[in-house]
């Protein structure tokens, strides 16, 4: 199932992030604010935006069913906006952050560099697929909360996410009130 | 998002010259301030703070993601909010009220009913419980106010409701495909459904959308096609009442007849004290109480306008029962937040030995897949089939039911802790009895008899060992005729002191089982009235 731009809108219509912010994203690509963030041990980590793009879009590849296209437009439109947003978007950098260092650590390349086993087991081995997500927590529970988890949302509260599931109008998605009358299609 | 919400008016020093001094900016508040502004000059004192309505959608981020608890949604918790619950029955506070403006119904989920005419007449009725020393009659002009001033969505369908003098401001929303689902077994049963009175727009009204379907309503309706208490603090505010936030009052200062200031303390630790002629306390079934036991005296030593002995006494809230499982069928639940179905049909038959309840057909059985998709330990293809697998054929049918009375159901000061102001936190001492416990299991035994009738495999049941509160905080400050026996006379003001009114649903002699946010708006509307009637 194709993930079109409207589901990427509706997304971050679901997160307060609305046309408006999407018209003010300015990427913050190059050396000059890529900090090294804390949590990963390598000062050479770049967390740029086009980095942190690159990453979520090969986290996405995983954390998304097989059937679902148009991955990468979908989540660099919503990526934008999220990044922008105040204390989530470092919040997101730094996962990002963190799983570099480990792919880089243990798997000798970046993330988007290893094959989507290598990039499922690496998440695996870092524990993130039994933490609960926490903005505050440990290096697990971050990634949960500001990658893996961002992005389940992004999916599952846009309306194709929830067509997958078999709800078009899913929770945070503003759909109207005729869905809910209608039986099954 | 903002901290506590974001501040407003930076002055919080007291109004001079104020004719009432509304405390609290719930719904309660905000309409009895909204009414009597154009003619009174009116401040409200209201605790919490003004949050920012742009932060409702972050807020509706923080209901759907597993790393927060719902008093998060709303910043409740903290020492600020502590409590205790020293009863049999735990009472989880924080998940039960708001602090800010607009109060509990930022939080609610909107269903707004009248109580039925027996309601108000228990002990002669069904033999238990006192009589309201008011009745319907009293109190039907001022229901139709509350639906207009609210924004009801309700239809003319329910036989069982009590008798109606115009119709509902909006159109009912229509049934759901699940209540097409339950409305056959409930034919084969005999068993009538009817449409749900909503205080949530089905089309635009007062300036506020029509619902658009987010499904989040309770705990934060983004559109803002739910009604909540904002929507009157503004209209008073427009009018020239002065609202002033985060300004908590600790303590009434008082002589023998009257209040004289409500004294307040705003976020710098500063203490004020605001004067008026009249004082309408509307801080909701359990701060209501904590604040007159606070403010005691040499005059009144077991708490302010407690000659009864009883401020604080009768506790009580709705019970839920509910019984759930699912279907071989699709049932297409989670669209939407609201109820569209109810059956009234079993509430008159309440007697002794079983209270009244009503019937809630869900539109939101089972996990929301949003929700379940940011737990577990799958992703991919396997978290996929595993939402699949749960969404999809859930149905459940809930009840609320009535409470009596009891003495020994309190809200009291809890001796040993306090809060982060140094005052002793509220001790919610619930009680709940034989009757209630009885009604939750004729409850579910209709229940399972519809869920059976559809064919649907019993998954669970909340029956009289599980059940617990539906949040309604109501009788601690009980309406009554006799000073000894009651706190509050017929129009509400306090029996000790000629200038102290409360609004909110603390005067309730009796529950019912109806939702009682009409009937607290009703009763604030007539209150406004009396105050008026009072100052002229
Ligand atoms: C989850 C949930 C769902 C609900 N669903 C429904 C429903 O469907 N239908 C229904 O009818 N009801 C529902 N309710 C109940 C409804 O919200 C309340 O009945 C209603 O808000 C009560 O209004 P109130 O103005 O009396 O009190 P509140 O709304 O609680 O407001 C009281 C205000 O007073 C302030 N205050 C308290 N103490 C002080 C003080 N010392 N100084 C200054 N200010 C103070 C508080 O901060 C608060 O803002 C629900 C409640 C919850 C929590
Ligand atoms: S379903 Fe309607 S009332 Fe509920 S949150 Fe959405 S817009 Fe608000």
């Amino acid at each position: 199932m194709e993930l079109s731009r409207r589901d990427a809108v509706a997304a971050l219509a679901a997160l307060g992030l609305g046309g408006g912010a999407a018209a003010t994203y300015t990427r913050r690509d190059g050396g000059d604010d890529s900090d090294p963030q804390s949590g990963t041990e390598d000062e050479e980590i770049d967390v740029s935006d086009g980095r942190v793009e690159r990453v979520a879009v090969a986290a996405a590849e995983v954390l998304y069913p097989s059937q679902v296209t148009g991955v990468e437009q979908f989540v660099t439109e919503f990526l934008g906006p999220r990044l922008n947003q105040d204390g989530h978007g470092d919040g997101i950098r730094e996962a990002v952050g963190i799983v570099e260092d480990r792919a880089q650590r243990w798997h000798g390349a970046e993330f988007d560099a290893l094959d989507p086993d290598r990039r499922d087991q690496l998440l695996r081995e870092m524990g993130v697929d039994t933490a609960d997500e926490a903005p505050d927590g440990t290096d697990a529970e971050r990634v949960r909360y500001y990658l893996v988890n961002d992005l389940l949302l992004a999916l599952y509260a846009s309306p194709t996410g929830g067509e997958l599931v078999g709800v078009e109008n899913p929770q945070g998605h503003p759909g109207g009130t005729d869905s809910y009358q209608r039986g099954p299609p | 998002m903002s901290g506590r919400g974001s501040a407003s008016r930076q002055d919080r020093s007291p109004v001079t010259d104020a004719d009432v001094c509304v405390i609290g900016a719930g719904p309660a508040g905000a309409l009895v301030a909204d009414h009597l502004a154009s003619a009174q000059d009116v401040v409200v004192l209201e605790a919490g703070p003004r949050f920012d309505p742009g932060d409702r959608v972050e807020r509706q981020e923080r209901a759907i993601r597993p790393a927060f608890d719902r008093p998060d949604v709303w910043e409740m918790g903290g020492k600020r909010d502590d409590h205790a619950a020293s009863g049999e029955w735990f009472y989880p506070l924080n998940h039960a009220r708001v602090k800010g403006v607009g109060g509990s119904t930022l939080h609610w989920q909107g269903m707004v009913m009248r109580l039925h005419e027996e309601d108000f007449a228990s002990g002669t009725e069904r033999g238990v419980g006192p009589d309201w020393p008011i009745d319907y009659a009293d109190l039907q002009p001022y229901y139709a106010d509350a639906e207009t001033e609210l924004g009801v969505s309700g239809a003319d369908d329910n036989s069982f409701a009590p008798p109606r003098e115009q119709p509902h401001p909006m159109p009912a929303f229509p049934p759901s495909y699940s209540d097409s689902l339950f409305a056959e077994a409930c034919d084969e049963l005999g068993i009538a459904m009817h449409s749900v009175p909503n205080a949530r727009n089905s089309e635009p009204f007062d300036g506020r959308s029509e619902c658009a379907g987010y499904g989040t309503c309770q705990p934060v309706c983004p559109s803002g096609a739910k009604y909540d208490g904002t929507v009157h603090v503004e209209r008073a505010e427009s009018q020239g009442a002065t609202v002033i936030d985060r300004a908590r009052v600790e303590r009434l200062a008082h002589n023998a007849d009257a209040i004289e200031a409500a004294v307040y303390t705003t976020p710098d630790g500063t203490e004020h004290r605001q004067e008026a002629d009249a004082f309408v306390l509307a801080c909701g079934g359990v701060e209501t109480p904590r604040l007159l036991l606070m403010s005691d005296s040499e005059q009144y030593p077991g708490g302010l306008a407690n000659s009864s002995g009883l401020v604080g006494r009768y506790f009580m809230d709705h019970l839920f029962a509910g019984v759930g499982g699912v279907l071989d069928e699709p049932t297409r639940q989670n669209h939407v937040g609201f109820l569209t179905s109810e059956s009234h049909q079993f509430y008159d038959d309440a007697d002794e030995e079983v209270g009244p309840f009503k019937l809630e057909f869900f539109n939101y059985a089972g996990s929301s897949p949003v929700e379940l998709a940011l737990t577990g330990d799958d992703w991919g293809d396997d978290l996929l089939e595993r939402l699949q697998s749960a969404y999809g054929n859930h149905v459940a049918v809930g009840a609320l039911v009535e409470q009596l009375p009891r003495e020994d159901s309190y809200v009291g000061l809890d001796p040993e802790r306090t809060d982060d102001r140094g005052n002793p936190v509220p001790d919610v001492h619930w009680t709940v009895g034989d009757r209630a416990l009885r009604t939750i299991e004729r409850a579910n035994g209709i229940q399972r008899s519809i869920l059976q009738e559809l064919g649907a495999e019993i998954t669970w049941t909340v029956g009289p060992d599980d059940t617990g509160p539906a949040y309604h905080h109501m009788g601690t400050t009980r309406m009554g005729t006799d000073p000894a026996s009651s706190v509050v006379d017929p129009a509400c003001r306090t029996h000790d002191l000629a200038n102290c009114w409360i609004a909110g649903s603390s005067v309730f002699p009796t529950g019912g089982a109806m939702n009682p946010t009409l009937t607290i708006a009703a009763l604030a509307l007539r209150v406004a009235d009396a105050v008026d009637a009072t100052l002229e």
